[in-house]
């Protein structure tokens, strides 16, 4: 009785998200299941280097699991360290993001007018330059003889240059750096939203600016706190590029680790078996940043 | 809403001159003639020999290039693919299969890069074997890389702009006699137009910049821009990096002050038109 | 200039689930050519879901709607010959005015000037002749409802739904546009169904009204058979202002017209043959415009007992001063408050019953409604 509207609008809805839906399904959750696959795999010696994921015996589909790679990984102190040291940083580094970016964020939005956008434009002209070359500029920064070192040495306050590079502090300095502007995003987004008139109230009550502050705006801004902060760490946790060209040669972190069994050693499985586990050790925080920073990234932009 | 206090306002204080430090560090010694890069040579300074360098130089030339021609596509890919999945999000209510699309929409915005980058290459090699397409990586391997990581942002902005809109305007349009396609067209469209340019520009720059995804995607022949540099950067400074740095820091920035003064010219025509309504109310 | 002969539009048996949740249940309605037609009710009585039902935007879960005779069940919104205004107006903010009303007309593929024309004539029937190229955040509310009016009427609809359709609107606007929608109904000969939460406004507009309570129809009828007959005590209650009185039932097989009623302290007559049992409790529901308030005892009564018949005593609680009328918050003896509305007929304050003030309170026997539910 009611077929008729239902299913020519149906129709029409499927194509819609059928399209993109098939897109990502085939691009993007079937490479992580063939990521896990071989995770479970032997290396060979051929090319590609692993043994086959599926092999025919008899005409009945066989697939082999190997563990090997993840007792590996799960006994190796290189790579535990490598994890331990990743989770680390990028606590560590979303921390110190924070720190920066929340009153850069709530000064942005309490700001009036012209100077919101101004502000605004300030914070994200940087991100539409390119990420790789912003990390380079930290080495001329922070080298032995660079602008810093340069600097301090000339107003005399250090008499032999400082190392900066190549340490944590350098990672540090580079993860925030490049994050900053996924910090203030959604912490400004949140705190745009606040209702003046509550802050009001409180002062109505005899309430001082900064006991305004942490009792009525800071817990309201939990869900931006939230949605910046996993913005920041999850993907500091696999973090490439600011390492190699900043961090320490010493102590990897996994997305090093990752990169050099693949590209150097040629282990895929193995490669494939880090990046499983560290899907692992991101998925509560990845399902975290679903469930609320969904929500918080909408207003701007 | 009263303007902040003294801490917060050093502090971004700070943060600017943080976010700003390098790159004005990096235009300022793109002029310098000492292959040092940070060490001023103050005799032969300021000097334009680099950019005269980085004309010449084809390597990074024809990377850029590369570079170039794959986001165009990727950001056009992404937006067409984007635009749909945003609009089934904001519109289509509960339907079996969004939560895996919501899943899917959030996760490539927050996935390590490494992880992307490697199961994208194993799929390409896993249907090599298969189908034996594609034949080997390449530029369409990478445009297909780039399309998938950036049809997350677009879904995102269009997704959220389409929320901001009453639905009632698209029931309206139905009322009115036109069916489904038209609505879309007609409607839907031009309300999210601003969406899909900034989606766009976001997956070009998503695209144009990324390195560690294409990596793991590009073959033998394909190099890209961000690939040349990281490359070069690794062993250290280099002062023709300097100088397209300079160059492309240049180029967003003043797109980005035009767009804004675009922006800011829309803004008073609007205001003024309310201003007009606001006399005329009867 | 309504048409009783036949329903033009039919609802049958209707019912709207999601989920769990009963949104319409079970409603059966006919409405006539040329009526207004208010559904009036609450949030959450199912008013807005039965008109989308209507315009087409959500399915029945049971039951069909015919409109003209035509079951609409599978027919979508935009090939109905119903249209509707909505209550955000829902204005396409990247067209003009033109271009807002024009659109319907050219989903039906007519010409460039023939929809010209019909534009230009819908402007001037609301009054906004010169607005044509002004985009709709250059209007204020009242202009944008009435360009919503000329959009939806502009394809001519046999049927036109209405969204809470002055609720943006401020009150003295809103009357104006009461009484201008009515004369473009009558105008254009259009029926029209409105959905309101406002009594006021479906008293004032229609000619026919529907209570809905919690997804059914409660009652049916005109404004004035609503107002002075509710059905049940949730109607008496839900339109205007109402004193409800619970009592039992007393009397001789023959005559029942007589409740004993504890709160007054009175019985209450009424004019008519009571169908409950003997001891039944009932209400009796009294308008307070209905009540006469006097400082004596009404007839020459000496005073007033539990057998008196229609007449009680109390004292002056409070007084709402209004301006055109007052209303009185008057405490009876058993402690329960009865509400009087009075004209104020003397400009004098003196004049007027004050407050404290002992008065008696007494109706006809036509006043009462009498209800079991």
């Amino acid at each position: 009785m009611t077929q008729n509207l239902q299913t020519e609008s149906l129709r029409a809805r499927r194509v819609v998200m059928g399209i993109p839906l098939l897109w990502l399904l085939l691009l993007f959750l079937l490479p992580f299941l063939i990521v896990l696959k071989l995770s479970f795999s032997e290396t060979r010696l051929a090319i590609p280097p692993y043994a086959p994921l599926l092999e025919w015996l008899g005409g009945v589909p066989h697939s082999a699991l190997h563990i090997s790679n993840y007792a590996f990984l799960f006994t190796d102190p290189l790579y535990i360290s490598a994890y331990l040291y990743s989770l680390k940083v990028a606590i560590v580094s979303t921390f110190y993001c924070l720190l920066l970016g929340y009153p850069m964020a709530y000064v942005i939005a309490r700001a009036q007018g012209t100077w919101r956008t101004v502000l605004l434009m300030l914070v994200v002209l940087p991100f539409w330059t390119s990420f790789l070359l912003r990390v380079y500029a930290w080495i001329g920064l922070l080298k032995h003889n660079g602008v810093i070192n340069n600097i301090l040495m000339y107003l005399g306050l250090i008499h032999q240059p400082l190392t900066m590079l190549q340490t944590d502090f350098a990672v540090y300095v580079g993860i925030v750096y490049s994050y900053l502007p996924f910090m203030i995003l959604p912490l400004y987004a949140n705190l745009e939203k606040h209702d003046g008139a509550l802050l009001e109230a409180a002062a109505d009550l005899g309430a001082r600016p900064f006991t305004a502050f942490v009792r009525v705006t800071l817990p309201q801004s939990i869900p931006g706190i939230i949605a910046g902060s996993l913005l920041v760490f999850i993907p500091a946790v696999g973090e490439y590029v600011v390492p190699s060209l900043l961090g320490r040669t010493d102590q990897l972190m996994i997305g090093r680790v990752l990169s050099d069994e693949f590209f150097e050693n040629r282990d895929w499985p193995l490669a494939s078996a880090v990046a499983i586990l560290m899907l692992l050790l991101l998925v509560i925080p990845i399902m975290l940043f679903q469930r609320s920073g969904g929500r918080e990234l909408e207003s701007h932009h | 809403m009263k303007t902040s206090g003294w801490f917060p306002r050093t502090i971004l204080g700070v943060g600017l001159t943080f976010l700003y430090a390098p790159i004005i560090s990096m235009m300022v010694f793109s002029l310098n003639n000492s292959r040092l890069v940070t060490v001023w040579d103050s005799a032969h300074s300021p000097t334009l020999k680099w950019y005269g360098e980085l004309l010449g130089n084809d390597e990074i030339l024809g990377a850029a290039w590369l570079s170039i021609r794959i986001a165009l596509i990727a950001a056009s890919g992404a937006v067409v693919l984007g635009t749909l999945t945003g609009v089934a999000l904001a519109r289509f209510g509960p339907f079996r299969g969004r939560t895996l699309m919501v899943g899917m929409t959030t996760a490539p915005l927050v996935m390590p890069e490494v992880i992307t980058g490697l199961a994208l290459l194993l799929l390409f090699i896993t249907l090599q074997q298969a189908i034996g397409w594609p034949h080997g990586t390449g530029m369409v391997t990478i445009i297909l890389a780039h399309i998938t990581f950036c049809t997350a942002y677009v879904a995102v902005v269009v997704q959220s702009r389409l929320v901001g809109f009453d639905e009632s305007l698209e029931e309206a349009a139905l009322d009115l006699g036109a069916r489904p396609g038209t609505v879309f067209r007609r409607i839907t469209l031009p309300l999210v137009a601003p969406a899909l340019v900034s989606g766009w520009l976001l997956s070009f720059t998503l695209s144009w910049d990324d390195l560690v995804i294409t990596q793991f995607v590009a073959g033998p022949g394909s190099s890209t821009l961000p690939m040349v540099i990281f490359s070069k950067v690794r062993l250290g400074v280099s002062p023709d990096v300097n100088a397209l740095a300079t160059i492309m820091v240049l180029l967003v920035a003043s797109g980005i002050t035009l767009s804004a003064l675009w922006l800011r010219y829309q803004y008073r025509r609007r205001e003024r038109d309310l201003q007009l309504a606001a006399a005329a109310n009867q | 200039m309504v048409d009783k002969q036949q329903a033009y539009v039919r609802i049958e048996g209707v019912s709207k689930r999601f989920g769990d949740f009963v949104a319409v249940d079970d409603v059966t309605l006919d409405i006539y050519r040329g009526e207004i037609f208010c559904l009036l009710g609450g949030s959450g009585s199912g008013k807005t879901t039965l008109l989308r039902m209507l315009a087409g935007f959500e399915t029945p879960s049971s039951g069909r709607i015919l409109v003209d005779g035509r079951d609409m069940s599978t027919v979508p919104p935009y090939e109905r010959p119903v249209n509707m205004m909505f209550q955000s107006y829902a204005l396409f903010p990247h067209m003009s005015v033109e271009k807002n009303i024009a659109f319907g007309l050219e989903q039906e593929r007519l010409g460039r000037d023939e929809i010209r024309r019909r534009v230009g004539e819908m402007l001037d029937i609301v009054k906004m002749g010169n607005f044509g190229h002004r985009k709709p955040h250059q209007l204020s509310g009242g202009q944008r409802q009435r360009i919503a009016l000329a959009r939806s009427l502009i394809k001519r609809p046999k049927l036109l739904l209405l969204d809470e359709p002055l609720a943006a609107l401020d009150r003295k606007l809103r009357e104006h546009t009461q009484f201008e929608l009515i004369n473009i109904q009558k105008a254009l000969g259009v029926t029209f169904i409105v959905v309101t939460h406002d009594q006021e406004e479906a008293m004032t507009l229609s000619t026919r009204m529907g209570v809905m309570n919690h997804g059914r129809i409660v009652q049916v009828g005109t404004p004035s058979q609503i107002y002075e007959s509710p059905g049940t005590r949730f109607i008496a209650d839900f339109i205007g202002s109402v004193n409800l009185f619970e009592g039992q039932v007393l009397g001789e097989a023959e005559e029942r017209r007589r409740i004993r009623c504890n709160e007054l302290g009175c019985v209450i007559r009424v004019d008519r043959h009571l169908p409950s049992a003997q001891d039944a409790t009932v209400w009796a529901a009294v308008r307070p415009e209905k009540i006469h308030m006097t400082r004596e005892p009404p007839d020459g009564l000496a005073q007033v007992s539990p057998d008196t018949e229609n007449v009680a005593r109390g004292r002056v609680r409070g007084i709402a001063y209004m301006g055109d009328a007052s209303v009185y918050l008057v405490a009876l003896d058993s402690g329960r408050e009865v509400r009087v509305t009075l004209p104020n007929s003397a400009r004098d304050a003196e004049q007027r019953i004050g407050p404290d003030e002992i008065v008696f309170l007494s109706w006809h026997t036509g006043s009462p409604v009498v209800l079991t539910e």
